[in-house]
């Protein structure tokens, strides 16, 4: 295949910030369980008990997964942070692929590489094989790693199959994603639905009575293979099968369609533009509209499951007064519903806040990618347009959190109640979506800065109690200061502190916007 | 005459690279004014500062009587631009994109709207990320010559544009003139503006090197001369004005600076001229002879 070695090496220059900081962040997130866990429960005993409050708790379950084997030290280790990587996994795969087929057909730089001798189909063989390769390399590193750390051999090289099996489908199925639309903006959200069903056909198939959700899930699979238990080589059958069909289909469709055409069709649009796009605020809303509804159905379909489980295990509870003790003690004075409500709340404001930054970012986008420039020559000041953007960030997390309250308190029954505790998440994302404000506004080149950002509050509160980090390092979350409702007794102060820093951030950055070049 | 731009000693560095370094540009209202310079010269980055969208580092700058950093927002109803390379959302389609530029104007004008699509031979309802380069341009150039401002501020609006539409394009500058507004073209092609502009200015590495009428700039050229002469040219390569003497006998070729005609003239006719063929002057000497030193 010509050319698909100087592609790769031209991806791998172009990747050379973004796929090593990939590799990092989703290694060291692998390492942290057995680095914490052999601390924290030496003792077979110890282990033994924390697995079986973890295997009886339906809504644990829901969220990481099972363990399957509580005798084994590594099942132990990696049950919480092995579905995150996977899905850190997925969208590494997923963004890669998308970055080097589908961005470039759309930006045009693929006709410029397509009139150079390069195969028809070595663009696709190129991202593949950077994909694969950044994949292999994660597995590696992490297989090391935990031998280095003393887990069990045929366990760990489980593991790292499995881990790169998932990357390997995610892989494949960018591949035929990037086949299909027009836009890798749209193809690469078709990825992340894909990837959230996925996550909640396992989540229901763990949790239920029902195992088979499971088995449609990519990501139940590789937990399917069950390393450090009764390891089950022939689910790899199933694994790399499916990365093998789903790669076909990638080559099967580009064969049969054109440069920069998508396979599903497009239709025509209006001839002439609505009064909605009469102002900034209505561009915005056009190009910020589907983001929002598909966000919002999300979250009311989360808050549903979360108040669903929450009922369910209170009614399981209820028969069980030994482990109602149990989880009582652990818990302290909240009840254990309230304490999983909380956490889900929680994790949701952390998601809810990849929302606010991605929508904020939307500016820089249109800067970058030179459509600012045409509206910023208008009557529109920079200020509205800044604005038009902003408010899906500050008001659209707003909806998001309301939807996941509303859902989650009527399915589990105190809809005001668990309406505030959602809401209460608002000032955390509202820093997040002012900081993404101010790097846009002061340093614009590193506008993208608020996702590492996030990402590193992200871990702080995944592992900070894992790890036992010292306060002063968990302070630095915004998260760790919402007070954890349902449950708690709310403090305002926190609250206003988070949303007053957001505010000035957010001026800072508004400030910033109307002094600096825009970059075209 | 009223002045529509009037720029001076414009300097704009981009980190250590220094993009515009003491530019000086006058358009006067109601002319279409040529703006001329390679690829890298500086006429981005001009027009982005006439726009608001780049902050000058010196220099005085007014647009349409204001400040073109200050006052955005009033300036901008009363001016259209065509960027260099016209990016839409891949989302909305053409006649949206063309809708929504003018109202965030002020208003579009319906009926030139339909009549513009209509020579464009453009269709409205295609997705922005279907359209190809040269349709993209066309979506902005409707867009901006579909509104009744004073002041269209073109940059290189033509590339990508096939030659029929180019001379749509052509069509529409000359109407737009005759309605008595302004257009700032900036182009790297000479002929494309030397048919359209009342003035031109010509810039290199961000500073004006040239500036003036097509007939002001005409005299800066050079005339070729092939003579036939009675007896052997003498004193001719001590003349002002005479370039690449080369004499065969009676026979003599070279180029004179347009404005230095008369005097090589009657020095030649003392000798007596037997035949004599001139070639006129192109403007495209004139900018590669500009070119040229940029790139050696
Ligand atoms: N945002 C920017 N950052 C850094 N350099 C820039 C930027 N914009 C333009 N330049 C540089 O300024 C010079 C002038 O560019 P430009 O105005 O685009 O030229 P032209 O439009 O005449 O082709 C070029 O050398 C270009 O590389
Ligand atoms: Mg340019």
């Amino acid at each position: 295949m010509s050319g698909t070695w100087s592609l790769i090496r031209l991806a791998l220059r172009r990747d050379r910030i973004a796929l090593p900081a990939w590799i990092l962040g989703i290694f060291v997130m692998a390492i942290s369980g057995p680095a914490s866990f052999q601390q924290l429960y030496p003792t077979q005993a110890e282990r033994t008990a924390l697995a079986q409050t973890i295997d009886g708790n339906p809504a644990m379950v829901g969220v990481y997964g099972r363990i399957y084997d509580v005798a084994d030290a590594g099942g132990l280790a990696t049950w919480k942070t092995a579905p995150l990587c996977l899905v850190l996994v997925a969208l590494m795969s997923l963004f890669t692929v998308m970055k080097h087929t589908r961005a470039e057909e759309e930006s045009g730089r693929r006709e410029l590489v397509g009139a150079g001798v390069v195969g028809r189909s070595a663009p696709l063989t190129a991202a593949i094989l950077v994909a694969l390769g950044a994949n292999l390399l994660l597995a590696v590193i992490t297989v090391l790693a935990f031998l280095g750390s003393k887990m069990p051999v045929d366990g760990t090289l489980y593991y790292g199959a499995a881990f790169f099996g998932g990357g390997a489908i995610f892989t494949a199925l960018a591949a035929v994603l990037a086949q299909l639309t027009e836009s890798a903006r749209s193809a690469n959200g078709i990825g992340v639905a894909v990837l959230a069903v996925t996550y909640v056909l396992r989540a229901a198939g763990d949790s239920g009575t029902q195992s088979w959700p499971t088995w449609l899930s990519p990501i139940g699979w590789t937990q399917q293979v069950r390393p450090f238990a009764d390891q089950r080589p022939w689910v790899f059958l199933l694994i790399f099968g499916a990365a093998l069909a789903l790669l076909a289909l990638a080559y099967a469709l580009a064969a049969r369609r054109d440069i920069a055409a998508g396979a599903l069709p497009t239709r025509l649009g209006a001839p002439e533009g609505s009064w909605v796009l009469s102002s900034s605020f209505g561009l915005a809303w056009r190009l910020q509209r589907g983001g929002l509804f598909g966000w919002t159905l999300g979250f009311a379909l989360g808050g549903l499951a979360a108040g669903t489980l929450a009922k369910d295990v209170s009614s399981m509870l209820a028969g069980n007064q030994q482990m109602a003790d149990l989880l009582h003690t652990l818990g302290g004075a909240r009840s254990f519903e309230e304490s999983y409500l909380s956490l889900m709340f929680s994790i949701l404001g952390i998601v809810a806040s990849v929302y606010a930054v991605s929508a904020v970012l939307r500016l820089r986008a249109e800067e970058t990618e030179g459509r600012a420039e045409p509206v910023l020559a208008t009557g529109v000041g920079r200020l509205s347009w800044s604005l038009s953007h902003i408010a899906f960030a500050l008001l659209g997390s707003a909806v998001l959190m309301t939807a996941l309250g509303l859902t989650a308190g009527l399915a589990y029954g105190s809809p005001a109640t668990l309406l505030g505790a959602a809401l209460v998440q608002l000032p955390a994302i509202w820093l997040l979506a002012g900081l993404t404000v101010a790097l846009f506004g002061l340093l614009p080149r590193l506008s993208s800065a608020a996702w590492a950002a996030l990402v590193v509050f992200l871990l702080i509160g995944e592992l900070g109690g894992l790890l036992k980090l010292d306060q002063w390092i968990m302070d630095i979350s915004p998260y760790s200061h919402i007070p954890k409702l349902p449950g708690e007794s709310v403090s305002w102060s926190p609250l206003i502190w988070l949303t007053a820093i957001a505010a000035v951030l957010l001026t800072a950055g508004l400030t910033g916007i109307r002094r600096r070049d825009l970059t075209a | 005459m009223t002045v529509a731009i009037s720029v001076s000693g414009l300097r704009k560095a981009f980190g250590p690279a220094t993009a515009l370094d003491g530019l000086d540009l006058t358009v006067n209202t109601g002319e279409v004014h040529g703006f001329l310079g390679p690829n890298g010269a500086g006429k981005s980055t001009t027009i982005r500062v006439l726009l608001g969208l780049l902050r000058a580092d010196a220099g005085t700058v007014r647009l349409l009587d204001g400040d073109p950093w200050r006052d955005v927002a009033t300036l901008h109803r009363r001016l259209a631009y065509v960027p260099g390379d016209v990016t839409l959302w891949p989302n909305l389609t053409g006649g949206e994109v063309i809708d929504l530029l003018g109202r965030l104007r002020g208003g579009t004008n319906t009926k030139r709207k339909a009549e513009l699509l209509e020579r464009f031979d453009l269709d409205p309802r295609k997705k922005g990320r279907t359209y190809s380069k040269g349709n993209r341009q066309k979506v902005a150039l409707v867009a901006a010559l579909a509104s009744d401002v004073e002041l269209l501020l073109l940059d290189e609006p033509t590339s990508g544009l096939d030659p029929l539409m180019e001379e749509v394009f052509s069509e529409c500058v000359k109407e737009v003139r005759q309605q008595g507004r302004t257009v700032l073209l900036s182009s790297h092609i000479l002929s494309e503006v030397e048919s359209l502009c009342d003035r031109v200015s010509i810039i290199r590495k961000g500073r004006t090197v040239e500036t003036g009428s097509m007939a002001d700039l005409r005299h800066l050229t050079r005339t070729s001369i092939t003579a036939e002469l009675s007896g052997a040219p003498n004193g001719l390569s001590t003349l002002a004005g005479v370039h690449n003497l080369d004499v065969q006998g009676t026979r003599l070729r070279c180029e004179v600076d347009t404005d230095k005609l008369t005097p090589v003239l009657s020095a030649l006719s003392t000798v007596g001229v037997r035949s004599l063929t001139s070639q006129p002057p192109t403007l495209e000497e004139l900018f590669l002879r500009h070119y040229e030193d940029d790139l050696s």
